[in-house]
């Protein structure tokens, strides 16, 4: 009986959070390596990006709110969601044609679109606190929970409880679906295989008639629609606060460059890596533990490794110890 | 291409591929293209006098390059005779101040590569040819990019002409053998059903009996009709299979004439084929 509550408690702190957070870094590591494949460079704006496009989201979701309309027991988000991708990937693809497709011109060496791209963070930075504020601002609405720890411990006698955020598993639905759209997508189609293609051998690409600038557009489109569908089930997850999107960033590119950068399948691999690591250093694991251990040694203190405010030293530790011992990352990208 | 002189270039100093990613295209080309004039009669490809460079010196000075339908024409040349510029300028990636281009009774001297792949040009670079992280049908497709008819025929043509390939087209390029890779190159030039191929050094780095074999192709794909022009390091073979061969120097045709005729010159045996 003590090992089934473990369990339960295992999957309500750890696992399925982790698993959410995981789906939500992987989406934005997506983002950030298919534009470190294509255009070559780390887009250290895609954080500000999903903050952008997320604080889109809710203007439209307050929108469709005060027109009373609804989504059911789902999100409105959700329905605000194309709305907020339209708008995040014109604003895009207008700092392309404005920014990036200058240095692209000039033939300019990566590093400085490095730089260029942290411009646009700044920019992009200031521009979604000055359109939707600084606070923090919850927007789920819906049904709140699929399981309720309530119900759960009522219906199986545990003195564990259960609970299972719609949210959560909407995060988790709407990646996989995602994902396979996007594998299908570039290793399917015409569009997906020319931009692999293009990722490949750029000059080769140029002489069997692909066309760089679609390429470099669809790029930016896919991109921003990952930021966005990340920043959305992270906001409709936790909440939305510009500055925590601007955070995220590290373990985004933790995730990324963990799994080797340029490799789609390792971004997502790198996000759940980083997500359990993430809560699985920061949980305190005295119930857990308390549930398996014979009493003689049940532990006294919370046994939690790291406080949850050094959350983020976790993606840190991990991302230098992938650069010094696998540079490539896990699933040989084309970093170093 | 003095690339040091552009700041937005200058990338010294950055080793860091965790941030960035290089091996992005170098390839400058032309901005506009122009239009293709009809030009009949002559040769199926002319490349008369062509004089330019990359944009400082001439490395070209009046080169002549023609091939018949269906033969094979061999540029060789002591290193840095300007064999790859040359068939480069054929191709349009580089700006001629003097001499046209034409191909089957068209004068393309203003297109653009990509325009000149359009009409009838397969162009197999010497290195970077392949796409390596793509499987060996994938490349194939690629090569039928500019097409929009069904290309599986041609597809099949390819695995008849390479069978090897047939047996990988799952594979990823990047982790074929040398020769293998070559024939992936090629066979990505075929695709677009091209009436003239142009490869540069395509036995560069194989070993001599993939070399053999290569050659061997090369002869089946003029068989069937498509004019090949190509640059080669192993001067005295490629002439042996060569209707037409051009030995370079500095830039300028200094001896040209039937594949046989050549090897049997003495002041060509002598000076560049080693006695």
């Amino acid at each position: 009986m003590d090992f089934l509550n473990a369990i339960v408690a295992l999957l309500n702190f750890v696992i399925i959070p982790a698993t959410a957070y995981g789906a939500q870094l992987a989406l934005g590591a997506l983002g950030v390596t298919l534009i470190y494949g294509i255009l070559r460079f780390s887009n250290f704006a895609h954080g500000d990006t999903m903050a952008f496009g997320t604080g889109m989201v809710i203007l439209v979701t307050w929108l469709f709110q005060s027109w009373g309309l609804h989504f059911g027991p789902l999100p409105t988000a959700l329905l605000a969601l194309p709305f907020g991708i339209a708008i995040t990937a014109a604003l895009v693809l207008a700092t392309d044609k404005a920014v990036y497709r200058f240095y692209r011109r000039q033939k300019a060496a990566p590093v400085i679109l490095v730089i260029v791209s942290m411009g646009v963070m700044f920019v992009m930075n200031g521009v979604t606190r000055f359109v939707i504020g600084v606070d923090e601002i919850r927007f789920d609405d819906g049904a709140r929970f699929l399981i309720n720890a309530g119900d759960f411990k009522k219906a199986t006698g545990l003195a564990e409880g259960l609970a299972f955020r719609s949210s959560q598993a909407l995060t988790i639905v709407t990646a996989v679906v995602v994902v396979a759209a996007l594998f299908w997508f570039l290793n399917r189609t015409r569009t997906g295989k020319s931009m692999r293609a293009y990722s490949d051998n750029e000059d080769l690409a140029l002489l069997s008639g692909i066309n760089p600038e679609r390429v470099v557009t669809v790029t930016w489109i896919i991109a921003s629609g990952l930021a966005v569908i990340a920043g959305t089930l992270y906001g409709l997850d936790k909440s939305f606060k510009a500055f925590n999107y601007f955070q995220l960033l590290l373990p985004i590119f933790a995730s990324a460059i963990v799994g080797g950068l340029g490799s789609p399948l390792g971004a997502i691999a790198g996000g759940f890596l980083i997500a359990f690591s993430e809560v699985g250093f920061t949980y305190a694991w005295k119930k857990v533990a308390t549930y398996v251990l014979p009493e003689s040694l049940a532990p006294d203190g919370l046994v939690q490794l790291l406080s949850t405010d050094y959350k983020f030293a976790v993606s840190f530790a991990i991302l230098i110890v992938v650069l010094l011992f696998k540079p490539t990352g896990l699933f040989k990208g084309k970093s170093v | 291409m003095s690339k040091t002189s552009n700041p937005y270039q200058d990338d010294r100093g950055n080793k860091d591929r965790s941030i960035t990613k290089d091996g992005g295209g170098g390839l400058e080309l032309p901005k506009s293209t122009g239009k293709a004039r009809p030009a009949p009669g002559g040769p199926f490809l002319a490349a008369e006098n062509m004089t330019g460079g990359y944009g400082g010196a001439d490395i070209l000075h009046d080169c002549t390059l023609t091939v018949e339908k269906g033969q094979i024409a061999v540029i060789v040349g002591p290193n840095g005779a300007g064999k790859s510029t040359a068939m480069k300028a054929v191709f349009g990636m580089l700006n001629l101040r003097a001499g046209q281009v034409r191909l089957d009774g068209e004068d393309i001297s203003g297109l653009s590569p990509q325009d000149r792949v359009a009409r009838g040009m397969g162009f197999v670079p010497q290195v970077n040819n392949v796409f390596p992280s793509m499987s060996v049908e994938e490349n194939l497709e690629m090569g039928a990019f500019l097409r929009r008819d069904d290309f599986r025929r041609t597809m099949e043509q390819v695995y008849d002409l390479f069978p090897i390939l047939k047996d990988k087209r799952r594979q990823a390029a990047g982790e074929l053998s040398g020769g293998q890779r070559q024939q992936v190159a090629v066979g990505r030039a075929l695709m677009t059903q091209p009436k003239l191929l142009m490869l540069d050094e395509p036995t560069a780095g194989v070993s001599p009996i993939v070399m053999d074999e290569l050659f061997d192709r090369i002869i089946e794909v003029a068989r069937t009709g498509i004019s090949i022009l190509m640059v080669e390091q192993n001067a005295r073979q490629a002439l042996e299979i060569a209707d037409r061969g051009y030995v370079l120097v500095q830039g300028a045709n200094r001896y040209t004439d039937t594949g046989e005729a050549l090897l049997a010159n003495p002041d060509v045996r002598r000076t560049f084929l080693g006695g």
